[in-house]
């Protein structure tokens, strides 16, 4: 039977997270050979004794591919291992006298493709509706328009009114049944929403029309005119707004279902020697995954064998592919480039950077900037103010207008009720912030909310530490300068062999640049550390010493001009350090912490965009100075203590700054929390996500100019936004309730309102749209 | 035409006190727990009360397919959860001091509060 296992990528896939896993180890057969098995989950309906099991299974077992079917009746699921085609399981089960289905396990992009399915009903019956209603309103309204009479004074007009009432009322509730259901439902909950205003304004134009029609002596006969067109176009233009934007609002999610779909579906897991394809849910703590060229890595691991390069841009932004090998960790979601590798698994499920990253990013996209508050607040009293406003707008044209003042009373009201729906105005800012949070994480930059997005716009001054921020934070071999007969090989192997015992961060900076250079390196007797100097060990039968100026003087040795060139490096912020064997000085080896390849373009651009920059260190005066020289700051504070690190923050606010702190995150907590903004530099996968306002998942501190970029231009969306919403809002209300008649003469029809409030929600999502065109400063 | 004066006013404090003032009552939270369905523009039941000092799993159904509905947020507790069409979402309040609790969509045409009593 195992013949017929080829490989194969069908997936297995289980609606039950929870009991999955332990099916998985019952299913695993002790075939030594390593070919690929495939796991099917079957729902069984219509299982309704304990008997039925063995049915199912033997019925399952006897179609060719299948290794071994085994049912769990509590569940009604039959987990199916081998390679038999799906139909061909179903059809088994069946024959038996049951019904079964293939379980799909519930991927976050399937409830992607299920709400983008329940949104494109709902927009082919709002296009609908809209056809309906403005198949009646647009004839009506281009008859009004070319001097058609919209009057009611004879038998004849009365009927032809009459019909178009009942037609009107026939496009009420089928097209705009909705708004009014909502309406009662909301007004049963002492509540009003944009249902109520649309309910009260066409009804209003709608019944005083039919009283035109019905009793047209209770009308002075001046205001003996109908607005079954307006009610039909108003019903017909909010339908097709809410089309159209529930359309542009498709979207503003697209980075979130871009990042959606960076998550495998299966992985391969290798377990009792075999390869099994599993989904993804079913990737346990420790599993051993194997993932091949082009693959997608699955889940967070760490590296076990085999090298590779792996393409983590879709994570941090970082276009070029990393390298990885033993003992590296990858991260679910980037590509396998090159190599095949296997992990182990560290992180799954929902422990996966990936999956932290996407929680964290749809949290911030639904949050809400300070600046979104006083919308919320107005939003929240708008409606019953609005009826009010209403009201009080028919009651003034009632007493105090022109003839037929009530005809003005009732477009009025109903103008006043059909522009005002404050929608515009609740969508201005949660618009903005998902697209820009969205933009910022496709930069792999993280915001975290929508307050740190409103307060990285306003940074004035921003403080880098230097190790780890600046610079690399992992000090590198920069200099050997030779002063005895060995070549720098013989240095380096020497010198390397002689560090390997010791956990010094620049000893390891030997050690890592012999291992570059693939020089080995040889046994070590007698070592011995001397504090707060260096160290001292037999190598090759070869005294070495290695350490400062100090240990070399005590021991005697002749420094010469070495002293002076020592000196020199110091200013270049490199540490020296002197190297001798058997009691002759041989060579200084400078280590230094190199400025990262784009920290002093990416400061230029801070520095450009009128940030002033300050750089901390707890390093000494000098090797700060040389630094901050290097990358361009003139500003800088050295030998500062971890714990003096906040206080440094405060100052600079005490100046009135609205300061932004980046550093590596652990012994920076203290300054990142306090500062106005903490930008985290998190490395890969290893990001402390919760830590900070923001988090730059790239080392590149282009990321803190691409955060202040994308933070200012979603803060003049927002502001857009917010004056669009207004302006149709606030300041159509007046309009609407008449205040240029007087100068004019001229009253808003409600037909204009209805298009303007139909407009007003779908301006704002696309203007927020537009953001998804913003590209943060080319580097 | 005072009729009429009087009639808009009476109608203008009518609103005032059916949106503002009125209270409505609010649904207790049983043992198994609540569901509030999001239907026709409201949430329903609209008030809830719910122990204070134990946290608690709401759900949410929402049946209505306007976009706007998709979105509950629970801003002072920093909640913001996207509702499926159809489904039952479990939303998990943590232990809460006494007080009130709004909740609404994103535009905040659908609202409604969560009383914590003791």
């Amino acid at each position: 039977m195992s013949s017929n296992t080829t490989s194969g990528d069908a997936s297995c896939h289980s609606n039950d997270a929870t009991t999955s896993p332990h099916y998985l180890h019952t299913h695993d057969h002790h075939h030594h050979d390593a070919k690929t098995a495939n796991l099917q989950e079957l729902i069984i309906e219509g299982a309704g004794c304990a008997s039925c099991v063995g049915k199912i299974e033997s019925a399952l077992n006897a179609v060719p591919g299948v290794e071994k079917a085994e049912m769990n009746f509590a569940m009604r699921t039959v987990s199916v291992a081998g390679t038999a085609p799906a139909d061909a399981l179903v059809n088994a089960v069946e024959k038996a006298g049951y019904n079964a289905k293939i379980a799909t396990a519930e991927h976050e992009d399937d409830a992607l493709a299920e709400k983008e399915q329940a949104d494109w009903a709902y927009y082919k019956r709002l296009m609908r509706d809209m056809t309906i209603a403005l198949s009646v309103g647009v004839p009506l309204m281009i008859y009004g328009i070319v001097g058609g009479a919209m009057t009611v004074n004879t038998t004849g007009e009365r009927l032809a009114w009459l019909a178009v009432g009942l037609l009107t009322f026939a496009v009420m509730v089928i097209a705009g049944k909705h708004f009014y259901i909502g309406a009662w439902q909301s007004f049963k909950n002492h509540s009003a929403n944009m249902d109520t205003l649309i309910a009260l304004g066409t009804g209003t134009a709608w019944l005083y029309s039919m009283v035109v029609v019905a009793a047209p002596q209770l009308v002075p006969e001046m205001a003996r005119h109908v607005y079954f067109e307006a009610t039909a176009m108003i019903i017909g233009l909010i339908d097709l707004g809410l089309a159209l934007e529930l359309k542009a609002r498709g979207r503003t999610s697209e980075a979130i279902k871009r990042l959606i779909g960076l998550q495998a579906k299966t992985a391969r897991v290798i377990r009792d020697d075999k390869e099994l394809d599993v989904a993804i849910e079913q990737v346990l703590m420790d599993d051993i995954v194997r993932v091949r060229p082009g693959e997608k890595i699955p889940v967070d691991g760490e590296v076990i064998d085999g090298h590779t390069a792996i393409d983590e841009s879709m994570l941090t932004g970082e276009p070029m592919p990393v390298e990885k090998a033993e003992g590296d960790a990858v991260a679910a979601g980037t590509i396998n480039k090159t190599g095949s590798i296997r992990f182990k698994a560290t992180r799954v499920g929902k422990d996966t950077a990936l999956a932290q990253i996407i929680n964290m990013v749809k949290r911030a996209q639904n949050s809400k900037p300070p600046i979104g508050r006083l919308a919320d607040v107005i939003s929240a009293y708008f409606v019953p103010v609005i009826m009010i406003i209403a009201i009080t707008s028919a009651l003034a044209w009632l007493n105090f207008g022109p003839d037929p003042a009530l005809a003005f009373a009732i477009v009025s009201a109903t103008t006043v009720l059909i522009i005002a729906c404050p929608c515009a105005l609740g969508l201005a800012t949660p618009m903005s912030v998902m697209v820009g949070v969205g933009k910022a994480a496709e930069a792999g930059v993280l915001i975290r909310n929508g307050e740190a997005l409103q307060t990285a716009s306003k940074i004035s001054a921003m403080i880098l530490d230097k190790t780890g921020t600046i610079t690399l934070g992992a000090p590198k071999v920069t200099d050997i300068l030779i002063a005895s007969e060995e070549d720098e090989s013989t240095v380096l192997k020497l010198a390397a062999s002689l560090e390997s015992g010791s956990e010094h961060p620049l000893a390891l900076a030997i050690v890592e640049t012999a291992r570059e250079r693939g020089i080995e390196s040889s046994k070590v007797a007698n070592f011995s550390a001397i504090a707060g100097h260096g160290v001292q060990a037999d190598v090759d039968g070869k005294t070495l010493l290695f350490g400062n100026e100090k240990l070399m003087r005590e021991r005697n040795i002749d420094l010469g001009e070495f002293v002076e060139k020592a000196q020199n490096l110091a200013i270049e912020a490199k540490t020296p350090m002197y190297f001798a064997v058997n009691n002759r000085l041989s060579a200084i080896i400078a280590v230094a912490d190199p400025i990262k390849d784009d920290s002093i373009a990416a400061i230029k651009r801070l520095q450009q965009n009128g940030i002033r920059v300050v750089m901390l260190t707890g390093d000494n005066r000098a090797t700060a100075k040389a630094v901050a020289a290097k990358a361009g700051i003139s500003e800088f504070f050295a030998e500062v203590l971890p714990e003096d690190k906040s206080k440094k923050v405060q100052e600079l606010q005490m100046e009135g700054e609205v300061v932004g702190m980046t550093g590596d995150g652990i012994n920076d907590a203290p300054a990142l929390a306090i500062a106005n903004v903490g930008f985290a530099i998190g490395t890969g996968t290893d990001v402390a996500i919760e830590s900070a306002d923001i988090t730059l998942m790239r080392g590149s501190l282009h990321g803190l100019a691409d955060a202040i970029a994308v933070s200012k231009a979603t803060l003049r969306n927002i502001k857009q936004n917010l004056f669009g919403a207004f302006v149709y809002n606030a300041a159509g209300v007046p309009f609407a309730a008449g205040v240029l008649y007087p100068f004019f003469g001229v009253l808003l029809s409600p037909v204009v309102a209805g298009a303007a409030m139909a407009f007003s929600s779908l301006t704002v999502v696309t203007n927020a749209n537009r953001l998804r065109l913003f590209k943060a400063q080319e580097h | 035409m005072l009729l009429i004066n009087i009639v808009g006013i009476v109608l203008i404090a009518l609103i005032v006190w059916w949106f503002w003032l009125y209270k409505p009552k609010e649904a207790e939270l049983g043992e198994n727990d609540l569901i509030i369905t999001v239907e026709n523009g409201t949430y329903s039941p609209a008030r809830i009360k719910v122990p204070a000092g134990k946290a608690i799993d709401i759900k949410f159904m929402r049946k209505d397919p306007t976009p706007c509905s998709e979105t509950l947020l629970i801003p002072e507790l920093s909640i913001s959860e996207t509702l499926p069409l159809n489904k039952l979402k479990s939303i998990t309040l943590p232990a809460l001091q006494a007080g009130e609790y709004a909740f609404h969509c994103q535009m905040q045409m659908y609202r409604g509060q969560i009383m914590v009593g003791n």
